[in-house]
């Protein structure tokens, strides 16, 4: 085990919402870590509440959405016990956060680099005079060519590709040591995708920040992160270094996803499906692996709480009774 | 933005022609003999016959709308039958109480109708939800010469703080020197605030019935808008990256909503130019209104036709600087247009 | 959806619903009332009686009686048949016609869709109260231009509605097949896609229902259509209202409020009958 504080420490979080169709149990027992300049894949299927898991732990989680319990660290900082107004002195500060699809996750009728100064008005203390200069450095930063110009653009006037790096361009405007990327390449055409990884990982690296990278494309993660937490249904299944993800899965979900994943010199024709669906998280008879009735290895016992947990060897960890 | 203002202008024509024709086709579709209605009852049918033919109404059809559009040129409405005076004269003279009344009343629509509209949309479920919703639904459903005698009755009869509904001023006081016909403003200019506060206390009432008519539309659209964009991909942006609540509600979340706010305006004009017209017969209000329903029950048929010409023109204008509003708070039409 | 399916989503909204299931309840009273009303009435809405003139209410007359001896509650039923039928014509007159119209319009484009909108446009460049005004006081002062006058200005929401639905299921996979096994143009309108627009134009004819009886009883508040002696509830809001500051509240209380439930009723409907329709566009 790493013996370094790390920089964010999730432990046994849960989180569940209330919706009109009873109470969705979206999160469950997660525990993971983020180190200091590290990257982590925080990889599953589109609905397997990755993207919850960083509202919850930075505290943007809806209305309807609330923490059952647990903690996550960040910087000294309980932030599941925090307050709103300490959360969001972190939030933009700290820990910044860039979403899918740019073009609606921006402002669409306020000019890109007034918003830019609205995270920097807000953050540090620059005079009201240097906001619209430090902007311009910040769509420089992200190699927006003509920032000048760009600066006076609205999000519809501008590529996904360019929307994309303006909110990293907000998200790291004051210099966070973690940047959630909450499938940033969605929504965006195949070159672009790369260039975007490819600036966020440069950036990343020259400020030695951390990077969460949610994404349901294992191939992705495996080209840019240094570790793996491999997400199911609510659940961690399986936390690993990438390479020793690939090289030994243990559990059979992750072996399914990797499995499914194309790869140079891969078969189309032996790309496997992964059989069945994400449960039904609002049941109240959800069995301790969400897994099991998915799992062509289940056995009766995989239904019964707690949920086993193995330590397989070092920072190998996994969360099923008959690993692979 | 001139050239788009241009467009706009251009845009709005075609709606003009569509209400002079209208307004020309319900003038010629008047039940009886126009001629025989101004001739009077006594009049032999010579006389009938020679008012026609003043008239024009002897000409072909297609004749007498170039002499209608001609007329309207010039500012022209005709008479009223039962003052003898230019109709377009009287109906200038009265539409600042009109306006005055309609633009106050929005004004006090919209200070209670955003903010409950807004908080009831960050709250959802909760009691000030639920009374925005009720709010609204009754709102609408409220006849609103109905709620103003309601009013008037609770105000005057029962606890006696309001002036009695018989128009702008009580009869002890003179009207302020003219300046822009708002007796509010006109009193200010005049530094005479005890005529302010006279002027101030009879549109109380007609001001509020209005008001809450009103309230309820606007309330409605904040409340939508607010939750569409509140749910929004940006908003969750804004707040990822820590912006204050309440700049994430009012800079962020807020201007977003106004637009369609912005675009029901017009529905909402209509309904308060509407209702002016019902408004101002409860309180013996002396605007464009309760002319064209006092001409009306007199058979006298210039002014209203006259009242509905200008009420329609002024639909129009009001319209366009909703669109122009738009455009100034939406980048976005400019190019799409 | 089968019928069954539908039926149980119904009730199971409503259940959810118990607004709406009100609201449900208290068309159905209303009904009753413009059905039956002249049976139901305690006396003739018409009798004036001198000795028993603006009696507050009482045992006998529960609403009271008027300035000319009747009793308002008689004439506030016996209103219910008139008013409801006023807005139930000119409600399905503009439905009749404006989806004709809209889906026209919808369906063949070109010319017929460039003046079917134009002269939505022209309807809805007029404040449309004022409009109704002008209509009913060109074309006579009676109930059935009351009727008209209401049609008219409620003409446009129905044809944007229709054509804006047809427009967009008209290269439909569903409509190139009927048109692929030899259907007309005009019987795919009918039987393709007109029951398409029935859903959302539901929820238009009850929000408008509301709308129409306010505006009827307001054209006949300023004097306009209905004529006394005859019940109607405008009406009997404007003979009342000179009473209502001198302290006789119920001549003008009774009617208004009825006429205020009758539009409540109707627009909790419309929002009940959205919900039902699509749970989605809930505001």
């Amino acid at each position: 085990m790493d013996t370094r504080v790390p920089l964010l420490s999730v432990e046994s979080l849960g989180v569940e919402f209330r919706t009109r169709g009873g109470i969705v149990h979206a999160l469950e027992d997660i525990s993971f870590s983020v180190g200091k300049g590290e990257t982590v894949g925080i990889v599953g299927e589109s609905g397997s509440g990755q993207s919850v898991l960083f509202y919850a732990v930075l505290g943007i989680l809806d209305a309807a959405g609330r923490i059952t319990g647990g903690r996550a660290v960040f910087g000294g900082l309980d932030l599941v016990r925090a307050s709103a107004p300490e959360l969001e002195e972190i939030r933009g500060r700290e820990a910044a956060m860039i979403f899918q699809n740019p073009r609606v996750a921006l402002n669409p009728i306020r000019k890109v680099g007034h918003q830019i100064e609205d995270v920097l008005a807000r953050h540090t203390s620059t005079p009201s005079a240097d906001l619209r200069r430090r902007a311009i450095e910040a769509l420089a930063s992200v190699r927006i060519p003509d920032p000048e110009r760009r600066y006076h653009a609205y999000p519809f006037e501008l590529s996904g590709g360019l929307c994309q790096r303006i909110m990293i361009a907000i998200a790291l405007a004051c210099t966070p040591s973690l940047l959630v990327a909450d499938e940033p390449t969605t929504g965006l055409d195949v070159t672009t995708q790369a260039a975007v990884m490819d600036l966020i990982g440069e950036l990343a690296r020259q400020r030695n920040m951390a990077t969460v990278l949610i994404t349901h494309d294992l191939g992705l993660a495996a080209e840019h992160c240094d570790r793996i937490v491999v997400m199911h249904a609510g659940h961690v299944v399986e936390t690993a270094p990438t390479a020793e993800l690939f090289a030994h899965p243990r559990h059979p979900y992750t072996a399914r996803l990797i499995a499914t994943t194309p790869h140079a010199g891969s078969d189309l024709r032996s790309l496997a499906a992964i059989p069945g669906y994400l449960p039904d998280l609002r049941r109240s008879d959800l069995p301790a692996c969400r897994f099991s009735e998915r799992c062509e290895r289940a056995e009766p016992a995989c239904g019964e709480r707690p949920l086993a947990r193995l330590d397989a060897g070092g920072v190998h960890s996994v969360a099923c009774r008959s690993p692979l | 933005m001139l050239r788009l203002i241009g467009r706009r202008l251009l845009a709005a024509i075609p709606n003009v022609i569509g209400i002079v024709i209208v307004t020309f086709i319900l003038t010629r579709a008047l039940p009886g003999d126009p001629a025989a209605f101004y001739a009077g009852p006594a009049a032999t049918q010579e006389a009938v016959e020679q008012v026609r033919a003043k008239l024009g109404l002897d000409q072909p059809l297609w004749a007498q709308f170039v002499d209608y559009v001609g007329d309207l040129a010039q500012g022209d409405l005709g008479l009223s039958v039962s003052t003898g005076q230019q109709v377009l004269d009287e109906i200038l003279r009265r539409l600042p109480a009109s306006l005055e009344l309609t633009l106050l009343a929005l004004l006090v629509a919209c200070a209670v109708a955003l903010p409950l509209g807004i908080v009831a949309a960050t709250r959802p479920g909760s009691w000030i939800d639920h009374a925005c919703r009720l709010i609204t639904t009754l709102g609408v459903s409220l006849p609103i010469f109905f709620t103003g005698l309601l009013l008037a009755y609770l105000f005057y009869y029962l606890l006696g703080i309001a002036p009695p509904p018989v128009g702008r001023l009580d009869s002890m006081f003179a009207p302020p020197p003219h300046l822009t016909g708002f007796y509010l403003v006109d009193s200010l200019a005049a530094g005479d605030v005890a005529l302010f506060i006279a002027a101030g206390k009879q549109m109380i009432l007609p001001v509020l019935t209005l008001a809450i008519f009103v309230l309820a539309p606007i309330a409605r659209m904040t409340r939508a808008g607010m939750l569409g964009v509140l749910s929004s991909d940006f908003i969750r942006t804004a707040r990822a990256s820590g912006l204050s609540s309440s700049t994430v509600l009012y800079r962020y979340a807020f201007r977003n909503a106004m637009l369609p706010v912005v675009t029901t305006m017009g529905m909402v004009f209509s309904f308060m130019l509407g209702s002016n017209v019902v408004i101002e017969k409860v309180f013996a209000w002396p605007g464009i209104g309760s002319f064209a329903v006092d001409a009306l029950v007199q058979s006298d048929y210039a002014p209203v036709q006259g009242f509905v010409l200008v009420m329609a023109l002024l639909f129009v204008a009001i319209n366009l600087m909703i669109d122009i509003l738009y455009t100034v708070i939406d980048p976005r039409v400019s190019i799409d247009d | 959806m089968t019928e069954l399916a539908g039926l149980r989503h119904v009730r199971y909204v409503l259940a959810d619903n118990p607004v709406t299931a009100g609201a449900f309840a208290l068309f159905g009273f209303f009904v009753l009332l413009a059905l039956f009303g002249p049976w139901l009435a305690p006396f003739d809405p018409l009798a004036t009686s001198p000795d028993k003139v603006l009696q507050p209410p009482s045992a006998a007359h529960w609403f009271g009686t008027d300035q000319l001896g009747r009793d308002i509650l008689s004439r506030v039923i016996v209103a219910t048949g008139l008013d409801f039928g006023m807005a139930l014509a000119a409600v399905l007159l503009s439905f009749g016609l404006g989806c004709a119209l809209g889906a026209c319009a919808g369906y063949y484009g070109g010319w017929i869709d460039r003046s079917v909108s134009r002269l939505a446009d022209t309807i809805m460049a007029f404040p449309l109260f004022v409009l109704a005004m002008a209509i009913v006081a060109a074309l006579g002062n009676s109930v059935e231009n009351i009727i008209y006058a209401t049609a008219i200005i409620n003409l446009p929401f129905y044809i944007r509605v229709a054509r804006s639905e047809v427009n967009v299921r008209r290269n439909a996979g569903f409509v190139e097949a009927a048109r692929l096994s030899g259907n007309t143009e005009a019987r795919i309108l009918a039987f393709h896609l007109f029951p398409n627009i029935l859903p959302p134009v539901m929820v238009q004819i009850s929000l408008n229902m509301g709308w129409a009886i306010l505006n009827a009883a307001g054209l006949s508040f300023i004097g306009l259509g209905v004529r006394p002696p005859q019940p109607e509830w405008g009406i009997m809001v404007a003979e009342g209202a000179s009473y209502m500051i001198s302290g006789e509240w119920w001549v003008s209380f009774f009617p208004g409020m009825v006429l205020m439930l009758a539009v409540f009723c109707f627009n909790l409907l419309g929002d009940g009958l959205r919900d039902m329709i699509d749970p989605r566009r809930r505001t």
